[in-house]
């Protein structure tokens, strides 16, 4: 057969494609070339398979294959499958997602995160619609979510007491970010000042922030923080959170905003100077739109730092999703579920971060290509 | 818009002082310093009335500003201390047990996860795909948790999957000298007799003896281009050494075995479960955002350093070695420095677990017991301030002497 395929004719250019050469490309070819190209990578990919069966079959069990997704308590649970009880987060999802929020106003709270996004969209993406007009509407965003949040002028008022759960996170963590832009991009014109003594106070403040846990600030606004305050003045625990969130933020924003700032050239401050631009004017005409703009990843990485960091509230005893899983472990009905617990909310957390880690690797790899100089 | 040069028209007609004042202001220097004395006296003047606020509510619930606490007794336990300490000792010896704890936490977690993340860093790199992939998920998930829920989650592993200590004793240890338990992780503690100090003589000898060998090897190398392998004889050294001045010594140390009694063990050494559950967390957590600096910092090195390297014939491990590595420090040490910084203050979130660190002892239980907020809270911030200078202080250091030499 291969006598007759040697010996046929073919015009100039009519030949038919051959097959590509069975070594060279498709399966064999990549798992010859990423799995087994030398000895040392073929032990390494056994010692890799090795650990996979260690972890995934018992993990797969434990998950799906013996897990309980619907019991009304721990003993049922144990007595339908010894794997994962699912059925236990399944009945507490709702107070994880919105702590002791009262049950006729969550839509409130859906309505509040659902306009979040109306609001960072036009920040985020610049071919969002009517750009300028929606940026309006993010500036005024945050009084529209505490209006919904908190109630009053209509609404029926909701205490800060009853706030938890993952609302509790967001809460914290898109208000400490949303208000530690403008602080941090302050803070970093001040190190960046030529005036002595408006950058001795900013780096002051930021190495400090910088240098101490978030912990002992949140211990600052539990303990300490009133005695700062006039004799008689009271505030709410949340808006205390709130402010040393946002001052902790504002620390690492003023880093990253530093960063945008040293990252424009030389040549864009002195052709504002030479424009007869004043101080101000040439910072927010000509620096900050450029520094801002390479800034966005590194903020939206503060973020996700930050929003992880919301989980230390618990520690001063408010109670965020973590704090409502821990809760929710004391139950006798459903003791020592701990793991289910805990693997939930880290899928949730996994979830949000990984996904935002994505956006800001897609904004690093968009600006990477972009003009610069 | 007046322009910065020529003065506002209504400056001229007025009178000449007016008119000094808007040259002052004009001016962009005097401007400078007016803008700056407004700021500080600002400032001083926010300083003033929180101190004035603080003094007068200090007043109110009848409290004073004085560190004599420190010399009272603690009346408190703490489980796990480097120093001498019981629950008679003071407030001031528990805050230096805490701070021991946590500069114990800190270093042994910058080891560790120095360590891992080099190797998950490498591994990442590496041309095998399913090993790249998997180290992959591994630094992603670790990466986009929250660490304290690490830290709770790897105390839940650790207290409920190991076994107790009588069920240790039958199948969870090694050679029945180091016991897995959910009290910890028992092992022999060794206890230096009388001759010990030749060990650590030799140790020492060998520490000093393989710097001036490298030297020695370097000038050497330099005068004759003969290469030596003053790594593996450094290695070498180190071993031998301690190990024959261990036998010529007489073996003068002695062991001290874990016992079962009771409920739990005793004697030996003990790694506590908080300990050892804090220390996993922080090692992990951290050694995932190490390995991805690694990578950033291996990748930005030029193809064209590889490729010189080899055209002059050197072989891969020493292009790694003295060209690549290098050259990846400079990229690798400020990120890295950052990273030592976020574990030591991510240490504090022991509290969630109870293991005694600084904020737990002096910022938790000595708070709580002498209603001292304002003191022992600058205790903590003080010391932390201290640690990151340490920290960044050593590392800039660092930075400095691997920078390019630029001529």
């Amino acid at each position: 057969m291969s006598d007759t395929t040697t010996t046929e004719r073919y015009e100039p250019g009519t030949h038919p494609d051959m097959p590509p050469p069975l070594l060279e490309s498709g399966m064999i070819f990549w798992v010859r070339k990423n799995l087994l190209s030398s000895w040392t990578n073929a032990t390494l990919t056994l010692v890799g398979l090795y650990f996979l069966w260690l972890i995934l079959p018992p993990f797969y069990a434990w998950a799906f294959g013996d897990a309980v997704f619907t019991a009304s308590d721990r003993s049922e649970c144990q007595s339908l499958g010894d794997g994962a009880c699912w059925a236990f987060i399944s009945e507490r999802f709702k107070i994880f997602i919105y702590g002791f929020y009262p049950e006729p106003e969550r839509w409130r709270s859906i309505l509040a995160f659902v306009l979040l996004f109306v609001a960072i969209g036009p920040l985020l993406f610049d071919k969002f619609p009517m750009r300028g007009k929606a940026m309006l509407f993010s500036m005024f965003y945050p009084f529209i979510a505490a209006w919904l949040l908190l109630g009053g002028f209509g609404l029926t008022p909701v205490g800060t007491d009853q706030f938890g759960g993952m609302l509790l996170n967001v809460i914290v963590g898109v208000t400490g970010i949303a208000f530690s832009l403008p602080i941090g991009i302050v803070l970093a014109l001040g190190r960046a000042s030529k005036l002595p003594a408006v950058r001795i106070i900013c780096v002051t403040f930021i190495e400090f922030i910088r240098g101490v846990p978030l912990i002992t600030l949140l211990f600052l606004a539990s303990t300490m923080l009133s005695y700062f305050l006039p004799p008689g003045t009271t505030f709410d625990l949340l808006m205390r959170v709130l402010i040393m969130v946002t001052l902790f933020a504002s620390g690492y924003m003023a880093e990253v905003v530093r960063g945008g700032l040293q990252a424009i050239p030389r040549g864009q401050y002195e052709a504002s100077d030479s424009m007869g631009l004043k101080y101000w004017q040439s910072m927010r005409l000509i620096v900050l739109p450029q520094a801002l703009k390479i800034s966005i990843p590194g903020i939206v990485n503060t973020f996700i730092g930050l929003f992880k960091d919301t989980t230390l509230v618990i520690i001063i005893g408010l109670l965020d999703i973590v704090g409502m899983g821990r809760v929710s472990l004391a139950d006798a009905k459903w003791a020592g579920l701990s793991s289910e617990v805990y693997i939930s909310i880290a899928i949730f957390f996994f979830l949000f971060c990984f996904a935002m880690s994505r956006y800001s690797l897609y904004l690093e790899g968009k600006l990477e290509t972009g003009h610069r100089n | 818009m007046a322009s910065i040069d020529t003065p506002a028209p209504s400056a001229q007609t007025d009178s000449g002082q007016r008119n000094f004042l808007a040259r002052l202001w004009y001016n962009k220097e005097t401007r400078g310093v007016l803008f700056q004395i407004l700021t500080v006296a600002g400032l001083g003047a926010f300083i003033a009335y929180i101190t004035s606020n603080a003094i007068a509510n200090l007043e109110l619930v009848g409290k004073t500003f004085s560190f004599d606490f420190l010399n009272f007794p603690a009346n408190y336990d703490i489980n796990q201390s480097l120093i001498e300490y019981s629950s008679k000792s003071t407030h001031l010896r528990a805050a230096m047990v805490g701070m021991l704890n946590t500069l114990l936490i800190a270093v042994c977690g910058v080891i560790s996860a120095t360590f891992l993340g080099f190797f998950l860093g490498v591994l990442r790199l590496s041309p095998n795909w399913l090993v790249s992939k998997m180290v992959y998920c591994f630094i992603e998930y670790t990466r986009n948790v929250p660490v304290l829920l690490h830290i709770l989650m790897i105390h839940g592993l650790v207290t409920h999957a190991l076994p107790k200590p009588r069920a240790a004793q039958e199948w969870a240890n090694i050679a029945d000298s180091i016991f897995f338990t959910n009290r910890g992780v028992f092992s022999p503690m060794p206890l230096p007799q009388g001759g010990f100090n030749f060990v650590i003589a030799a140790f020492v000898l060998a520490i000093v003896g393989s710097f001036v060998f490298a030297r020695w090897a370097k000038k050497r190398q330099d005068a004759t281009g003969q290469h030596l392998p003053v790594f593996w004889i450094s290695i070498g050294a180190f071993f031998l050494l301690p190990a024959i001045a261990y036998v010529l010594a007489g073996a003068p140390l002695n062991w001290d075995f874990p016992e079962l009694k009771g409920f739990n063990f005793r004697g030996g050494f003990v790694i506590r479960p908080e300990f050892l559950a804090l220390w996993l967390a922080l090692t992990l957590y951290t050694s995932a955002f190490i390995a991805e600096i690694v990578r950033a910092g291996i990748l930005a090195i030029s193809k064209g350093q590889w490729e010189a390297a080899m055209a002059v014939g050197i072989s891969r491990a020493r292009t790694l070695n003295l060209v690549i590595i290098p050259q990846a420090m400079r990229v690798i040490v400020p990120p890295l420095t950052s990273q030592y910084l976020n574990l030591t203050k991510n240490s504090s979130l022991a509290i969630a677990i109870g293991y005694m660190d600084v904020v737990a002892t002096v910022g938790g239980i000595t708070l709580m017991q002498t209603g001292k907020e304002m003191e022992t809270m600058i205790i903590v911030i003080g010391f932390y301030l201290t640690v990151s200078l340490i920290i960044s202080t050593v590392m800039n250091w660092y930075n400095e002497r691997i920078k390019l030499v630029e001529r």
